[in-house]
């Protein structure tokens, strides 16, 4: 659209044609109040407090609604604008109990700030305001229906937004009010039918305190809580969750996520887990003593003897019985420098190349098949902006939210066209323009068939003539974004991946479980991958020293403990035990050290067992699965644990290793020894000389995780940062693949195990989320209690 | 069922088959029945429209918008177009439109088709107040009948031309009146309106191109054909085309739907056409176009009824509702059963309308109860001036223009009431002083 230019309180503003005026405005600096406007939702113009007047049209316009035109002269704070929003002001708090000094939303109100703004604070009523009982929609949403202004906000968002419509309006005038979407007769919870996904966006598009969310209510208020922004730890998406977090006697409660200052990669976006699945946090069960087994049983010890006790035994058997015969296991929710580090430690340290991690997707071969093509890779924002996209595989809308969330939004609002090929049938087939259901395992037949393998068809689906249809289509589409279920690996996702690369522009995800699923293979917790799918023994990380051939893999980790030429195992924020289905006995002749949160299925067998923080307990930066690196900020801290970071250093710093080249940190420590000797031997430190070059200082503590940030920026293909970027909390798009061809690994063992989570679990950390349980339970509950009458009304 | 009235004055055009069984396909089509439509088939959508735009006639629904004009607004596309007949007479002391589908059913039809054929529609739809569910069975029968006829279907007359009829109820809420409210609660939806533009001529009915006309304009039109624009047009006054059907009810002495020439005095209307107040008692008051319209004083009447007179004299033609209300009317209470009315029937979507009506009501209630103050007429007032202009559709308008005309014109019997002079007894409730805030 071309620009246009129009007048708003005498200044010149321009806009593309058509813009509405209350962003326009916004984007001017001049702020325009409304209640029921929500950019991306439908228009309302329902509550009447974005009146402005046009210049020679009889009536006061709404800015929501109103389309900029060359030549338009607005006012939009003129006496009689005034006027009408306080009016209108006045009518809804003659309804609206004012109930502030109890409210949730006190001090985050809407309403609140605009009585304030506008000071509409006398009344003139005498009679009793209307008044209805609350109604709980949830374990996780409650409505306190006389808060409630009727900005319909809840009801576009859940339907719109969500495409859930579980939200509508009950009776007329006066009585009209939001209500769920439930069979006649049943209590207003009653949502399952019309598959809630208790996403809390109804919560965050309120602008009062009608909607509640049940983990937070009557909990505090707001200004007495840090707010923190970082990075939720569970699916893939990565989305910025604003931890509301306050001090107790051994720590930090969080009492609240949400999606505050809206700044992050999700946008507008949160769903359940970010908003309610902080809980496990504040878990009873969560350990927080070193235990180390003694005579069988594991007995509370303090730090400096667990360290101690790893750290002797560690060196011991290394010594023994060489760094082969140790095992080192990752998470997927650590950080990346966590990461890094745990592989640094490993492969400098023990002298192992044996790591690895839960893959839950097949980021290697993702980042194999695209070596050599350059911004091929999406990010989590190209899913809002794309033209046309491919879902292959994967349930975004119960496994990547923000992704789903995204997509209907860009096909709502930008008519974005989504094409479905899956073995089930997803709900954003409802979005798509085309959905092929495939046969099940029918993935690598389509992806053959898609590369001109006619014969592959008939196994994939069984109408071949519109598969061929369906190719056609997808071969005319210009920059496709293609999202790859983690179904997909392997040979079948290197096909997919070719038939993408044929089409000009497309763009290519792989969507895996975790935070930080994608961040651990990029950081090399792999056994034949440096950091970067770099692989083993190559000269970018000459500098490791470490052995060249590759190690062994998860399953063969624990086939060497099993067959009792595993002398050490040390996991690191995982729980392959219960997710592998491993023998307990196979262990016993191991000595295994294990850092988590929970006594998991795995920490039980372990002979010392580290209380570790989660990622709401640290700093540092995470990547997810589309290669979005984001920062992690910590929102509080908690007696008694360490972050997996502190633990790795304390225990190489036991094992007498060399700190400062684990970790390079240190002013005249490393950097300077590296100068003298660089002059001397003609070796340069490279990491002294980098940090000069990027202007910047060495850290002081090797507990500081950017100072493996500073060595993963200079080593780690792919993870080129900028600092500032990520610093000032915006996410960054990385495409981490070393610059040449890896090698291959023949005949091992699959090691890719989707974790297959839904909205309401999230691996073993969902295990110690009571609102994730809850919400489990209440998705599953078949019939409630008809109840006598509906609820007075 | 009321029965008919004449008077010599009236100038039947639209209800000169009235009484004559007209619902009756063969009564109708000896009283010149469907020749309009053939003539219209003939000669062709501009000459249709540039007929209507002769007759200066101008939509009866009660916002007098030149219909040839709102006709000619809609895109010569290819899009599916549709005619809806707003027969959704809900305006209090608003009879005429039932009259029209009572003894001239087919005169709706036929204006259907007109309109139709003027637009390049093939589909109209017929939507009656819920209410009117009673007069469904007289409109679904000239429907049937129109179709065994050949008249609806495909080929209609033989001329190669289809064209269907739909009938359609509401469920009972004044504020599907307002035209893209009915389109919503005919799509099936919640009856509420929706954001303008654009306007129905160009995304209306299941998002086609949409003509919607009141039941009586649609009515008119086959009239208009049969007696060609510039004749229709003189028999009203200046920029006001032809005749209209008048509800006159209240204290008169006859009180009917009388079909009048646009621009007759309305002075005349009531005391000669209507027989003047009831038992000769005095006038007190007289709301001239259905409840939204400010209410006239008695030395205010001598006004012609015309859309442009109307205005000028501070209130509105509307939709021809004339009430008549006598010196033993208390204002307090009439003024409250009126916003009852607009506050019962507020859809709810906008906060002026919604709460404002609510709050006028309440207050009323108090005041009309013995629990007055002084204030609560200010109150009043500022509540009705805060809701004009400001609300999603004109329901907040109608609601606030007689509130305005009362609190303005009869301040005095507000006040004198709540000193409690005047207004019989008062009845003190418990609830006064509950629950401000």
């Amino acid at each position: 659209m071309p620009d246009v230019s129009f007048t708003v309180d005498g200044k010149k503003l321009t806009a593309p044609a058509g813009t509405l005026l209350i962003e326009a405005c916004k984007t001017a600096g001049i702020e325009i109040p409304a209640f029921c406007y929500y950019p991306g939702l439908s228009l309302q113009a329902a509550c009447r407090m974005c009146v402005v007047r046009q210049e020679k049209v009889p009536k006061l316009q709404t800015a929501c609604t109103t389309p900029v035109a060359e030549g338009q002269v607005f006012f939009t704070d003129t006496p009689e604008i005034v006027q009408a929003r306080k009016a209108t002001l006045q009518l809804l708090l003659g309804n609206h109990p004012l109930d502030c000094p109890v409210c949730d939303a006190g001090g985050e109100c809407e309403l609140q700030d605009m009585t304030f703004k506008y000071g509409a604070a006398d009344s003139f009523y005498a009679e009793p305001k209307n008044h209805r009982e609350e109604q709980k929609w949830s374990p996780v949403v409650y409505f306190d229906r006389p808060r409630c202004i009727l900005c319909y906000r809840c009801v576009r968002m859940c339907g719109e937004g969500m495409d859930v419509f579980a939200l509508g309006v009950e009776n007329r005038g006066s009585s009209a009010v939001i209500a769920p979407n439930v069979p006649a007769g049943l209590a207003p919870d009653h949502l399952n039918h019309v598959d809630c996904e208790q996403c809390g966006m109804c919560i965050d598009a309120c602008p009062v305190g009608a909607l509640t969310s049940g983990t937070y209510r009557y909990k505090t208020r707001p200004w007495e809580m840090n707010h923190v922004a970082t990075v939720c730890t569970h699916c893939g998406d990565g989305c910025k969750t604003t931890l509301g977090v306050r001090s107790t006697t051994d720590g930090a409660e969080i009492v609240r996520g949400d999606n505050r200052d809206r700044s992050g990669i999700n946008d507008d976006f949160l769903c359940n887990k970010g908003r309610y699945a902080f809980d496990f946090a504040n878990h009873a069960d969560r350990i927080q003593q070193p235990l180390v087994r003694k005579a069988g049983k594991l007995e509370p010890v303090s730090w400096e003897e667990a360290f101690t006790h790893i750290g002797k035994k560690f060196r011991e058997l290394r010594d023994a019985k060489g760094g082969d015969s140790f095992g080192v296991i990752g998470g997927n929710r650590l950080t990346n420098e966590e990461a890094y580090l745990l592989q640094k430690f490993a492969r400098t340290v023990i002298g192992t190349n044996n790591i690895d991690h839960h893959r839950t997707a097949d980021h290697v071969t993702f980042a194999q098949a695209l070596i050599g093509h350059k911004d091929r890779t999406a990010s989590l924002r190209d899913t809002k902006t794309a033209k046309s996209i491919l879902i292959f595989g994967g349930d975004p809308t119960n496994q990547s939210p923000a992704t789903a969330w995204n997509l209907r939004t860009n096909i709502r609002n930008n008519g974005a066209k989504l094409f479905v090929v899956n073995t089930e049938e997803i709900k954003l087939r409802r979005q798509a323009k085309a959905f092929v259901r495939l046969a099940p395992f029918g993935y690598g037949a389509m992806a053959a068939f898609l590369n001109g393998d006619d014969a592959s068809g008939p196994s994939a689906v069984s109408n071949v003539e519109a598969l061929a249809g369906f190719r056609d289509t997808l071969k005319a589409t210009e920059g496709l974004l293609i999202l790859i279920g983690s179904e997909l690996r392997g040979s079948e996702l290197k096909a997919l991946i070719e038939f993408g690369l044929t089409l000009p522009g497309a763009k290519f995800a792989l969507l895996s479980d975790y935070v930080n699923s994608k961040g651990a293979a990029d950081m090399g917790l792999l056994p034949d991958m440096l950091p970067g799918y770099t692989p083993v023994g190559s000269e970018i990380f000459a500098e490791y020293k470490a052995p060249a051939q590759a190690g062994l893999g998860l399953l063969e980790i624990f086939d060497a403990a099993a067959a009792g030429s595993l002398s050490a195992l040390y996991i690191v924020g995982s729980n392959p035990v219960l997710r592998y289905g491993v023998e307990p006995a196979s262990l016993k002749n191991t000595f295994v050290v294990v850092q988590d949160l929970f006594m998991t299925e795995t920490a039980v067998l372990a002979d010392v067992v580290l209380p570790a923080a989660n990622l709401y307990e640290k700093g540092g930066s995470v990547t997810n699965h589309y290669g979005d690196l984001q920062l992690v900020k910590k929102a509080g801290d908690r007696a008694g644990v360490r972050t997996d970071f502190e633990m790795i250093v304390r225990i190489a710093d036991k094992m007498d290793a060399h700190i400062p080249t684990l970790i390079p940190f240190g002013k005249g420590l490393r950097a300077d020894m590296g100068q003298t000797r660089g002059a001397q031997s003609g070796e340069a430190d490279r990491h002294a000389v980098w940090l000069t070059a990027q202007n910047l200082e060495p850290r002081l503590s090797p507990f500081d995780p950017f100072a493996i940030l500073d060595e993963i920026q200079r080593l780690v293909p792919g993870y080129d940062i900028l600092r500032l970027q990520l610093l000032s909390g915006n996410d960054q798009h990385l495409e981490p693949a070393a610059s040449q061809p890896l090698v291959q690994i023949g005949a091992r063992r699959d090691l890719v195990l989707p974790s297959g989570d839904t909205l309401f679990t999230s691996g073993t950390l969902g295990h110690y989320s009571d609102m994730l349980i809850d919400l489990q339970q209440n998705s599953r509950r078949e019939q409630l209690p008809i109840l006598d009458q509906t609820a007075a009304d | 069922m009321p029965t008919l009235v004449s008077h010599p004055d009236e100038v039947k055009v639209l209800s000169r088959r009235f009484g004559q069984g007209a619902a009756n396909i063969d009564k109708y089509l000896e009283l010149d029945g469907y020749k309009a439509v053939q003539q219209a088939i003939a000669e062709g959508p501009a000459w249709i429209i540039d007929t209507m735009k002769a007759s200066g006639l101008r939509g009866r629904g009660g916002a007098g918008f030149p219909t040839g004009l709102k006709w000619s607004f809609v895109p010569k596309n290819d899009k599916a177009k549709y005619v809806l007949v707003n027969g959704d007479e809900s305006e209090p002391g608003t009879c005429k439109d039932h009259v029209i589908f009572r003894e001239d059913p087919h005169a709706v039809i036929e204006g259907t088709m007109i309109a139709g054929l003027a637009i390049g529609s093939k589909l109209g739809f017929i939507y009656l107040r819920g209410e009117y569910r009673y007069l469904l069975k007289i409109v679904e029968k000239a429907v049937a009948e129109a179709y065994e006829r050949g008249f609806l279907g495909k080929n209609i007359f033989g001329t190669g031309v289809d064209f269907d009829i739909i009938t359609q109820t509401g469920a009972g809420a004044y504020e599907v009146g307002e035209e893209s409210a009915l389109m919503e609660s005919l799509e099936g939806k919640r009856g509420v309106p929706r954001i303008k533009p654009p306007f129905p001529a160009v995304v209306g009915l299941y998002g086609g191109p949409t003509v919607i006309n009141n039941a009586e304009t649609i009515a008119s039109a086959p009239h208009i054909l049969l007696m060609g624009g510039p004749a229709y047009a003189a028999l009203g006054s200046e920029r006001n085309g032809g005749t209209r059907l008048f509800g006159i009810s209240g204290h008169v002495e006859r009180p009917g739907v009388y079909e009048l020439p646009m621009g007759y005095n309305l002075k005349k209307a009531i005391y000669e056409v209507a027989g003047g107040v009831k038992g000769g008692k005095k006038l007190k008051a007289v709301v001239p176009g259905g409840s939204s319209c400010p209410v006239l004083l008695p030395d205010e009447l001598d006004v012609g009824l015309d859309f442009d007179q109307m205005g000028k004299a501070g209130t509105m033609l509307g939709s021809g509702g004339i009430v008549v209300l006598d010196e033993t009317v208390s204002i307090v209470e009439f003024a409250l059963r009126v916003i009852s009315f607009y506050q019962h029937e507020s859809c709810g979507w906008c906060i002026p309308c919604r709460e404002g009506t609510d709050w006028i009501k309440k207050t009323l209630t108090r005041v009309y109860e013995g629990g007055g103050q002084k204030k609560d007429v200010a109150n009043v007032q500022y509540l009705a001036e805060n809701m004009m202009g400001r609300t999603f559709c004109p329901l907040g308008d109608a609601a606030a223009m007689p509130t305005l005309g009362f609190v303005k014109k009869f301040r005095q019997e507000f006040e004198d009431y709540i000193d409690g002079k005047k207004a019989g007894t008062p009845i003190i409730t418990e609830q006064l002083h509950v629950g401000a805030h």
